[in-house]
């Protein structure tokens, strides 16, 4: 099976075979990020651009990564979305990459859909790094990577997302990944941080966190934007961390097998405590890791790379 | 001479007539419904219409002409070329211009202007405020006697209830209807689109349906403590509808009308982020949706508007949360109702064609919107069966700014008469 979209816009609409496929490559790539030597010539005289215009030194690096490690030659472009408010900046820019001959450009945007616009206005394939509080599909699927690397499956779990589920592309892009491989799934967060309208199919919604974490095989503990307290959203970061800090305590009521993860960089002490993020439960690192694979299993597809499992 | 209009279905809701038979238009002048085969000369012109509806001029009452200041997008001579090709004959053009339409020179420019494009009638709305600003009362008197035919901020809501009382109070002074957009400024603040399901699936921020039914319940308390009359710009929310209503019930002077994108899309529209949908208030939900046909079935609702809102191609050529509101909707405003009213049975024929003559044209006070023998000849011929499909090669206004291209649509007007002289005849636009 070969990847058969020109873009990854957002994991909503992919199919289950097609997330089967990027997280099987995924698993080759990830030896090749622990040999000594990390280098193959996969992707050798292809081009890709990281288009950044809010800042991510992690998502940016994580792809600059991907790329590189597979010999492509990979460049950064960061952009202040403040000096770029008009669109046709956006659409411009893309059509300049396009004429300098890019296969890939990832982008990141403060404004759910840009990467759309783009890809809309390109010939070059286009990966979505986060857009406004849409999707960040490649987060999803690193995610649902170190999951599946933990859990060995999908199918049947429970995942309880924490935190701040309204903002939060992270979430979005899980909700329906996990719901697409079988999983179930539970946000839970001050109702002031949850999606006004509930109707995802299949998603429960809880307000407090003991029912949220209640049997869970998985809790995904989104990081809190602090800016939003002083936005009104919630009344004090001493309340939230009280009332939706994840704990030794309260992680009890979830499987005695549970796995935490967060996709950084964490508020220490108010959505994650200290003896959570560092435990042996907690998968956090392993992220990071497990997002370079998935970034290259996604870039390899996407440049005709078959899902199976040959790489050089 | 005269120029006949023969054999079609005259619809003329304001004298109860629905009948096969011809027009007679003299000097400018409606001359007479009646069979009139035998009086025909050489020397009259004709226009056959049979098997098609001849309907008083169509009256929009909620439009953007977009001069002086912003005629990139618009302008009064080509704002009027899209409303003779949508089969208008007459416009309300809304004062939030630049600079705004709040004084007699402001009012006066639009009314010099639409004289010299010479086309459809142009009405001027005047501001509510200076500036739209929501501050201090704009001079509704000495506009009101130069020609402005009602008063509205419309583009945004007047935030303090203080300075909208007094612009009831005000308006009702001088005769004119306020017409209000509905919006709480803090709770729809950011909004791009309907808050809800959509809006939560596309990361985009949400306008809750709310922001609009609390400045809608205000201006009915208002509008009811000052006696003054109301009118609601694109009612949008299915809460609205039943503010309205009660209101109705209770005796207050209150109207309402309906944009056809409210009818003929919903938020489920926005997926895929297309910025020709976004528009304010916000493509709302299949609930509202239906909120809207029945209070046009049962009468709340009388009128019918375009709100047509054209901006250039390239501000729509963005990211949706940095494109401008609105839809360019003169040209495709009655296929679309059709659709959404007439085929699917919500409105009857007489009914349908006063919301968007005699209706708007009583509530504000204009001329026009009836066919009685002795006014202005303002007609408008409809070819109920004549299919187009919606594209940008003919369009006239320069906002090409519409969701509805590539949609193939029935019903379209095929002539438009203002005083007697023809500005569109065979979909093409003449002069
Ligand atoms: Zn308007």
């Amino acid at each position: 099976m070969a990847w058969q979209h020109k873009d990854l816009l957002g994991l909503r609409g992919l199919a289950k075979q097609e997330i089967e496929l990027i997280l099987d490559t995924a698993a080759p790539m990830k030896d090749i990020i622990g040999r000594d030597i990390k280098k193959v010539p996969t992707l050798r005289g292809k081009s890709i651009v990281c288009l950044f215009y809010e800042a991510s030194t992690r998502t940016r690096t994580s792809f600059e990564l991907a790329g590189k490690f597979m010999s492509a030659d990979t460049v950064n472009i960061a952009a202040a979305s403040s000096s770029v408010v008009k669109g046709e900046s956006l659409i411009d820019t893309g059509k300049t990459l396009d004429a300098m001959g890019t296969d890939i450009i990832v982008i990141r945007h403060a404004a759910s859909g840009a990467p759309h616009l783009l890809a809309k206005h390109v010939k070059a394939r286009v990966v979505n790094a986060g857009d406004g509080a849409h999707e960040h599909p490649t987060q999803g699927l690193l995610d649902l990577y170190t999951i599946k690397e933990r859990k060995g499956r999908l199918e049947g779990l429970t995942v309880t997302i924490l935190g701040d589920v309204l903002h939060s592309r992270v979430a979005r892009s899980n909700i329906w990944g996990l719901r697409t491989m079988g999983a179930e799934v539970r946000l839970c967060g001050p109702s002031t941080l949850l999606p006004p309208e509930l109707a995802i199919t299949g998603v429960k919604v809880f307000t407090r966190i003991e029912e949220a974490l209640e049997g869970a095989d998985v809790v995904n503990v989104l990081r809190l934007q602090l800016e939003r307290q002083k936005k009104g959203l919630f009344p004090t970061i001493r309340e939230y961390a009280r009332q939706f800090g994840l704990n030794q305590e309260r992680l009890k009521r979830c499987k005695s097998d549970v796995l935490v993860l967060h996709p950084g960089p964490m508020n220490r002490g108010v959505e994650i405590a200290d003896d959570v993020a560092d435990a042996d439960f907690a998968a956090i690192e392993e992220q990071v890791t497990n997002g370079v694979a998935v970034r290259m299993a996604i870039l390899y597809l996407m440049m005709g790379g078959s899902g199976s499992g040959a790489v050089h | 001479m005269a120029l006949y209009i023969k054999g079609g279905r005259v619809i003329d809701p304001a004298n109860g007539i629905n009948k096969i038979a011809d027009v007679k238009i003299e000097k400018g002048i409606i001359a007479g419904i009646d069979d009139y085969s035998g009086a025909i000369t050489e020397a009259d012109e004709v226009m056959e219409a049979a098997g098609k509806l001849v309907v008083p001029g169509l009256i929009d009452i909620h439009c953007h002409l977009r001069e002086p200041g912003l005629e990139a997008k618009e302008t009064i001579a080509t704002g009027t070329r899209a409303a003779a090709r949508g089969g208008f004959t007459a416009l309300c053009a809304m004062p939030n211009t630049k600079p705004v339409c709040d004084s007699q020179t402001g009012v006066e420019f639009v009314i010099n202007r639409a004289k010299a494009a010479g086309l459809v009638r142009v009405y001027p709305v005047g501001a509510i405020t200076k500036g739209s600003e929501g501050q201090e009362l704009a001079e509704m008197a000495d506009m009101a006697a130069c020609g402005a035919v009602a008063f509205s901020d419309d583009g945004k809501p007047v935030p303090r209830s203080d300075i909208m009382r007094l612009g009831l109070q005000y308006a009702q002074m001088v005769g004119k209807v306020i017409i209000s957009h509905c919006e709480d400024p803090e709770l729809a603040k950011d909004g791009v689109m309907h808050e809800g399901y959509w809006s939560t699936v596309l990361g985009l921020r949400g306008i809750p349906a709310a922001s609009e039914a609390i400045m809608v319940a205000r201006d009915i308390l208002l509008a009811e403590s000052v006696g003054a009359k109301l009118h609601i710009a694109h009612v949008s929310t299915a809460r609205s509808v039943e503010l309205i209503r009660q209101a109705q019930w209770r005796g207050v002077n209150v109207t309402g009308e309906v944009c056809p994108h409210h009818l003929a899309l919903t938020d489920a529209d926005v997926e895929g982020f297309n910025t020709a949908t976004k528009v304010n208030p916000p493509l709302r939900t299949d609930q509202d949706r239906e909120a809207l046909r029945s209070a046009l079935n049962d009468g709340t609702l009388t009128i019918l508007a375009t709100d047509h809102a054209p901006h250039t191609a390239e501000e729509k050529a963005c990211e949706y949360n940095y494109a401008p509101f609105g839809i360019s909707g003169l040209e495709t405003a009655w296929p679309l109702f059709w659709r959404e009213l007439v085929e699917s049975g919500v409105m009857t024929l007489p009914s349908f064609v006063a919301a968007m003559t005699v209706a708007p044209a009583k509530r504000l006070g204009l001329p026009g919107g009836t066919l009685s023998t002795g006014v202005a000849a303002d007609v408008t011929i409809i070819d109920p069966e004549y299919t187009e499909t919606v594209t940008l090669e003919n369009w006239q206004s320069k906002g090409k700014n519409t969701p509805f291209v590539g949609q193939t649509l029935r019903s379209w007007p095929v002539a438009t008469i203002v005083g007697g002289r023809v500005v569109m005849r065979d979909r093409q636009v003449i002069g």
